[in-house]
């Protein structure tokens, strides 16, 4: 038993990786808005770097947030859509293994480029030294937590034709805390008060598709 | 046969009927408690010695706070119930303790945003608990949304129930996290110093509203979850008997 456990897990992380490898496109483009929306906000607000500094893990998080929330759209449609979705409700197979997997694999494309170009967009807002080690670190966790708590939203919005807007409604009070804990361990580091010792208190948490 | 109480209170048609029995009564004993409470409140109970006349808010704000939280509690229990039991009557009630919530919630904020200006200077301030409830009301509007963009009323109800209970999940978290970022941020300069206790002469009167509301509350779920039951079943023959008559005559 536990063994077909594990091979539900790692087969549909595999072929979630797999699809996601074949359309690179798609996985690129949350990156990619994660870049883009960055440059907004020297536009926006103030080129300078002092002013910068302060805000700068703060609007790494929120624009993290934003590019999962895009993504996390689409981690059971084409599933939905072609029926595979259904095959696997209807398998004898247990079902949060899959479904594990497949938010794995999730955050593998999205939550893992995102955290690793974070220090990227870390310098080009001028975020101080100290804070980079942080927030990767809480950018790593974070994005686990933002692709299983966007998980259980996008299984409720998964059948519904406009479920893009109505899933960033549901998600975002709930992915509150992960950005208050997230910018908190960065703003900590900066300010030298890191502990070392943080909760992340919402992590593993998912719900089976409906 | 011990059952069979719980099973009679899964049908629409039973808690149709026995309200409508009930209902004058409640109405009569909310409207009673809640038109008491206001005038203690609002005109016999003393002035603040240091926030005037301005505190007397206070019996809106909290008893609208209180139901708040416990109506999103309500909700999620109700639509729990109906997961596990299947039952329709906790789904309707469900649906219908979301728009209830959500402008209780709205109550609240917008009497706290009104008690804020004479008392803290300003209309919002970004206080924990002004926060949470900003969140509870959002997490109130994503249930109604959501039960509102489904077609086939079983699987908003399913939806519905999911996401109440993943939000009870996280209220606390919520709270607490929020409490924590508060602490961080720097304490707000103006803040709500009133005394520690309340006397009890304004005291009473608070409790007065918030069983008054607790009563406007029971009454107001009860009537919407009555529209729902009737919009639900508007093809059973029951139902059907309860409108003829009055549309023939």
């Amino acid at each position: 038993m536990a063994h077909s456990i594990n091979s539900g897990y790692s087969a549909w992380l595999k072929r979630d990786l797999l699809l996601a490898y074949r359309r690179r496109g798609e996985a690129a483009s949350s990156l990619i808005f994660f870049v883009m929306v960055s440059t907004l906000i020297p536009l926006g607000l103030t080129p300078e770097s002092a002013q910068l500094a302060e805000i700068a893990a703060g609007m790494i998080w929120v624009m993290a947030l934003l590019a999962t929330l895009l993504s996390v759209d689409g981690l059971f449609a084409s599933d939905y859509q072609d029926g595979s979705l259904e095959q696997l409700l209807i398998t004898p197979q247990l079902l949060p293994m899959p479904v594990l997997g497949k938010i794995t694999a999730h955050w593998l494309t999205t939550g893992l480029p995102l955290t690793l170009a974070s220090p990227l967009l870390g310098l080009m807002l001028s975020l101080p030294t100290a804070g980079y080690l942080p927030m990767l670190c809480s950018l790593a966790l974070g994005t686990a937590c933002l692709s299983l708590t966007g998980a259980v939203g996008a299984a409720l919005t998964v059948s519904l034709r406009k479920g893009g807007l109505l899933l960033s409604l549901l998600v975002i009070p709930l992915y509150m805390p992960v950005i208050i804990f997230g910018t908190a361990t960065v703003t900590y580091a900066i300010d030298g008060r890191l502990t070392g010792c943080h909760r992340w208190p919402y992590s593993g948490r998912y719900l089976p598709p409906l | 046969m011990s059952w069979q109480w719980f099973h009679r209170l899964g049908s629409p048609r039973w808690f149709y009927q026995t309200s409508t029995r009930w209902l004058p009564l409640l109405a009569l004993i909310a409207a009673a408690v809640l038109i008491s409470g206001l005038v203690w409140g609002l005109a016999i109970a003393p002035a603040d010695a240091k926030q005037g006349n301005s505190f007397r808010i206070i019996y809106i704000h909290v008893p609208a706070s209180f139901l708040a939280l416990a109506g999103y509690y309500i909700m999620a229990i109700a639509g729990a119930v109906g997961l596990i039991w299947k039952m329709k009557l906790s789904y309707m009630v469900m649906k219908s303790a979301a728009p209830i919530g959500a402008a209780l919630t709205f109550i609240a904020l917008l009497t706290g945003a009104i008690w804020g200006k004479p008392t803290w200077g300003t209309y919002w301030v970004w206080d924990a608990r002004i926060t949470s409830m900003l969140i509870l009301l959002f997490l109130y509007l994503g249930v109604m949304a959501l039960q509102y963009a489904y077609h086939s009323i079983d699987a908003a109800s399913k939806a519905g129930a999911i996401l109440a209970l993943v939000g009870t999940v996280n209220i606390p978290i919520i709270y607490k996290s929020v409490d924590w970022w508060y602490t961080l941020h720097q304490p707000a300069t103006i803040k709500f110093t009133s005394a520690p206790s309340m006397h009890i002469d304004m005291f009473l009167p608070l409790l007065v509203m918030i069983i008054g509301f607790y009563l406007f509350y029971a009454v107001a779920l009860i009537l919407h979850t009555r529209s729902e039951i009737l919009r639900r079943e508007r093809k059973t023959a029951w139902v059907r008997e309860l409108i003829e008559p009055e549309a023939r005559s």
